[in-house]
């Protein structure tokens, strides 16, 4: 009950939370997408040598435990490591690196995969029609754009919801670094559990909300199907 | 309008047209029949640029076409309709428009008038993967003239299709080569349909070029034995 009232009633520390964790998810979701879904569609489109060691490192990445991600941007990031000198070690900085790494193949190969899956003699005809080879990739693009919005949506889910990465380079510092995943964790450890049940609803809500709009983007936005009349 | 000589397309090694000389008039409808494999629709890829011959030398409108790297605007006066149409996975009028839009005009009135012409103005609105091969067709031969091409290829337009859907297309393709001037490159192994439309005529074999002929030439006096055994329906091989 109590938690219900903690999310109606706007409570300052949970709406700082979610604030951060939308941020930090947002970006690197934003950055993921801008250089996920060309990457994607590159692979899928191109034929060079060393595609399969490519794909087959991309597919490495997909199944990446956030915590070994953790572990590498800590190292990286750390004040002995290669890119300590950007002080960047627990800050939201840290942790849309971390989930950059994390989004990032899984935008990638939904992509790639959407974009395989376009029918190949599509781009002859488009190329005959007088398109320009730019004109026929966003041609493709648009066919595969169900699998294309999957992909964000697949890489928006794995971020926001994980926890491993974020708590090791961010340090879930509040007011600072504290995101949904790791107050859930903390509030728990401390047995804080109406708090921790009021991130919960919050985080479960992002997600359904996440995937209600590619659901509705999948349809070309005509809500209104068949089965409801 | 085209001008082809010595000209070699081969895939991996393996030489799939080979075509000495071979000269295609503005304004003509012409032929190309032969066996299935005979290279048929490489000759039509090679003439609207989708790929590079091996050898040799292609002219389009007098001037060399080298590399794939042809003037885009020159490029945009030849399209074709594809044996099997691949649709874009929306409106039918929007498929129609693909073409102008690629070429930033809009043309609405153009589109209505095509979809008229080709018998789906009532499904305009209609999703294109929901159509039927023949009306799926139809919205391919419709893309293709919206753009108003100087060359119209035509690989196996017809085949699967219906005697309407058949009838039709042909009727559209006749109609606009007489009224627009349009050169139309018919590719098929339908020697009747090739008859009913075509102006000149080629047989196409294993790549080469068997014998080339005034339509009436062709079908009722061919000078090679094979073109005789081909247009009387007997398989040469």
């Amino acid at each position: 009950m109590q938690a219900i009232q903690l999310v109606a009633g706007g409570d300052l520390a949970l709406y700082t939370i979610v604030r951060l964790s939308l941020q930090v998810t947002g970006v690197s979701l934003l950055l993921s997408t801008l250089l996920g879904i060309p990457a994607g569609a590159w692979l899928g489109l191109n034929r060079f040598c060393g595609r399969r060691l490519v794909i087959a490192l991309l597919y490495t990445g997909m199944g990446f435990p956030p915590v070994v991600v953790g572990l590498f941007v800590y190292l990286l990031l750390s004040r002995s490591g290669p890119l300590g000198g950007l002080g960047w070690l627990f800050t939201p900085r840290a942790m849309v690196v971390s989930q950059l790494i994390i989004a990032f193949p899984l935008v990638t190969g939904f992509t790639m995969a959407a974009v395989m899956a376009v029918d190949p003699e599509l781009r002859p005809q488009v190329l005959s029609l007088g398109a320009t080879a730019r004109q026929a990739t966003w041609a493709i693009l648009r066919e595969a754009r169900v699998g294309v919005a999957a992909s964000v949506v697949a890489g928006f889910g794995s971020i926001i919801s994980e926890v491993g990465s974020v708590m090791m380079v961010g340090g879930n510092i509040e007011g600072r670094t504290r995101v949904l995943t790791t107050a859930i964790v903390l509030e728990t450890a401390k047995g804080d559990f109406d708090l921790a049940i009021a991130l919960g609803i919050v985080l479960l809500a992002l997600a359904f909300l996440a995937n209600l709009l590619a659901v509705l983007l999948q349809g070309g936005l005509r809500v209104p199907t068949a089965e409801c009349a | 309008m085209y001008r082809l000589q010595n000209v070699r397309k081969a895939y991996g090694g393996r030489t799939v047209l080979d075509i000495d000389h071979l000269h295609i008039q503005a304004g003509e409808v012409f032929a190309v029949v032969g066996p299935s494999g005979a290279g048929k629709s490489t000759l039509l890829r090679l003439l609207n640029f989708l790929e590079p011959s091996t050898a040799g030398r292609i002219e389009f409108d007098g001037q060399p076409v080298n590399d794939n790297h042809l003037p885009l605007a020159l490029r945009r006066q030849v399209t074709t309709v594809f044996q099997r149409p691949v649709l874009l996975n929306t409106s039918v009028e929007s498929n129609v428009a693909y073409g102008l839009r690629l070429r930033g005009e809009r043309g609405d009135g153009r589109v209505r008038e095509l979809l008229r012409l080709v018998g789906l103005n009532e499904l305009a609105k209609a999703p294109a993967r929901r159509l039927s091969g023949g009306e799926a067709q139809r919205v391919a031969l419709a893309r293709a003239l919206a753009i108003e091409p100087r060359v119209l290829l035509l690989d196996e337009p017809t085949a699967n299709l219906d005697p309407y859907n058949v009838g039709l297309i042909e009727s559209i393709v006749a109609d606009v080569n007489r009224r627009r001037g349009t050169t139309v490159v018919l590719v098929t192994h339908n020697v009747f349909q090739a008859r009913r439309l075509a102006h000149r005529a080629a047989l196409l074999l294993e790549g080469r070029v068997v014998e080339v002929a005034a339509a009436d030439d062709f079908f009722e006096r061919p000078q090679d034995p094979r073109t005789a055994a081909f247009v009387r329906g007997e398989m040469v091989y």
